[in-house]
């Protein structure tokens, strides 16, 4: 690779060891990856600080020894447990200090602990054009598209190595040919395919990773007015089913009306294909009792919490049925201390913070399905939690949770 | 049989081919603590990739997948070598530091779309994975007149 002044100063240890030791591993990946040299960035968005076993610390801690410093502007993604209620906490014991452990490696190394996968909402919004380092797929997809900011798909320990030099190699998402859409996808409206819009987002989201196989997708047909919420919604179904790092919706995304669709293969969604990943992701039968709704995979947004206290208002849960609200501590506090969301309380809704209910495990019942509204949850929850779970409207969620089995759909 | 492709992390490793007929992710996708597929929507759930030459047709889904191939090296669990069609930056790193923190090198070959979909499932193969000579070899078969090195 073809190396500028600050990036031999890296690999000369100018910087430090710890910044040398990032270097070093950035040259390799970025010659694998086939780039000619590198950029600079304006912030890094960390996933690494997710507990998965002793090498996470194992790669933290040598930085953290080398006396390493983040260069740009770092947040930390979410954790493995919710260190602030360990009472909810059901899985193995020994999580909550490993992962107390990782946290704080990382905030040796100057990295916020925002503890969120979607730090876009409030705290940190890269602006259109920008370069940055974000890991988190759905915080991936959500920029990219979104903001039109440009990352590439970066995996645990890019993430940290790009934050602690301030450079990633120029390849993928940063370049202009990769944000040129290789097929565009015609979709039903919610309307053709006989959706509520909250289905609608999350069948769509999983019809668009699956059909795109990894190449960037032109959505024409998504609704006008999309909200941040649904689009978010949209992509990290589609990061979950795919692997989608980016998408152009046509009138609504920033770089849509830029981008070159002349000689584009088109390929159309049937409103049927919509409605057959709502089966595979609904399975199931009215009736069957409920041991827990979960929402809020991506994080929870204030709206959503808005739209959630009118949906649970004048209704009472039944005692069997938990329900759990993953969100960040930012957006927790807002709702906790403001007394118009006093409903959430009344109807025993639990809000998890630092961590996300499909892969940190919370529900107390071990038997029974786990309703949600998030085609992320309802992709990964099976695996990670090994129970059973259904995609479904809020309404209906909210209903099934007042009767304590799954209700039918209005 | 011999399949020719380019090296995206150099090395080499001999194992039973484990193909895969969609992506995979690793995180969430693996339990970890036994290699096996625990994705319940993926034709080849119950699957574990311990040992294996991994075979698959692109990737998919979370970032955390780098961690989760660099946990699996850790505990000796990961694939011996990959073969998958484009060159993905999450294994990309993942492979690095499984070698960078462990000294376990996990190759991982890139091969055209429809020589992966003909790769004989559970057949012994070597990967030799080098920037001149990148192939996947299947044994029994002759090596002289390809110019192949000599495999382990």
């Amino acid at each position: 690779m073809k190396l500028e002044a600050i990036d031999r100063a890296l690999l000369a240890g100018e910087q430090g060891a710890a910044a040398r030791r990032a270097m070093t591993l950035l040259v390799r990946y970025g010659e694998a990856c086939g780039a000619e040299r590198f950029i600079s960035i304006q912030s890094a968005h960390i996933d690494g600080c997710l507990y998965h076993g002793p090498s996470s610390i194992d790669f933290v801690r040598r930085f953290v020894d080398l006396k390493g410093k983040v260069r740009v502007p770092t947040t930390l993604n979410v954790a493995a447990v919710d260190v602030t209620h360990p009472g909810w906490h059901c899985g193995a014991r020994g999580l909550i200090a490993q992962q107390k452990k990782l946290t704080r490696l990382h905030e040796k190394l100057g990295c916020l602990p925002t503890l969120t996968c979607a730090p876009y909402q409030r705290m940190v919004r890269p602006l259109r054009g920008e370069h940055v380092a974000w890991a988190e797929s759905n915080a991936i997809v959500f920029i990219n598209s979104v903001l039109g900011a440009r990352t590439d798909r970066y995996g645990d320990f890019t993430d940290l190595c790009a934050a602690l030099t301030g450079r990633v190699p120029l390849a993928g998402f940063h370049c202009d040919e990769a944000r040129r859409p290789a097929i565009v996808l015609m979709l039903p409206s919610p309307e053709a395919a006989g959706l509520p819009r909250d289905l609608y987002f999350a069948a769509i989201g999983y019809v668009v990773g699956r059909r795109s196989r990894g190449a960037v997708p032109y959505l024409r047909g998504v609704p006008q007015g999309a909200s941040e919420d649904e689009l978010k919604a949209l992509g990290a179904t589609g990061a979950s089913s795919g692997a989608l790092a980016l998408f152009h919706a046509e009138h609504i995304t920033p770089e849509a009306a830029d981008m070159p669709t002349a000689g584009v293969p088109v390929e159309t969604v049937t409103p049927d294909e919509v409605r057959a990943a709502i089966d595979r992701l609904c399975a199931a039968a009215e009736g069957e009792a409920v041991a827990a709704i979960c929402l809020g995979t991506p994080h929870y947004s204030l709206a959503e919490f808005a739209a959630l206290n009118r949906a649970v208002d004048g209704r009472r849960r039944a005692d069997a049925t938990e329900i759990y609200v993953s969100t960040s501590r930012e957006i927790a506090a807002e709702v906790e201390s403001d007394a118009s969301f006093d409903g959430l309380r009344a109807f025993g809704i639990r809000i998890v913070v630092d961590t996300c209910t499909y892969l940190a495990p919370v529900v107390r019942q071990t038997s029974g399905l786990i309703l949600t509204t998030s085609g992320k949850f309802a992709h990964y929850g099976p695996g990670n939690l090994g129970r059973r779970v259904a995609l479904m409207t809020l309404e209906r969620c909210i209903r099934s949770a007042e009767a304590g089995k799954v209700v039918e759909a209005c | 049989m011999l399949i020719r492709g380019r090296a995206l992390i150099e090395g080499m490793a001999s194992g039973a081919v484990l193909r895969l007929t969609e992506p995979l992710s690793l995180w969430g996708g693996v339990d970890l603590s036994t290699s096996r597929i625990v994705d319940a929507s993926h034709p080849q759930q119950g699957a574990t990739l311990a040992g294996r030459l991994l075979a698959m047709p692109g990737s998919r889904g979370s970032s955390s997948s780098s961690s989760a191939l660099v946990e699996l090296a850790r505990s000796k669990r990961a694939p011996a070598g990959i073969v998958t069609t484009r060159g993905d930056p999450i294994l990309t790193i993942g492979a690095l530091v499984a070698e960078d923190l462990y000294g376990a090198a996990i190759p991982i070959l890139i091969v055209a779309d429809e020589d992966l979909a003909i790769l004989p499932d559970g057949a012994s193969a070597h990967l030799w994975c080098e920037a001149g000579q990148a192939v996947l070899n299947f044994p029994g078969d002759a090596l002289l007149g390809f110019g192949m090195p000599h495999l382990p």
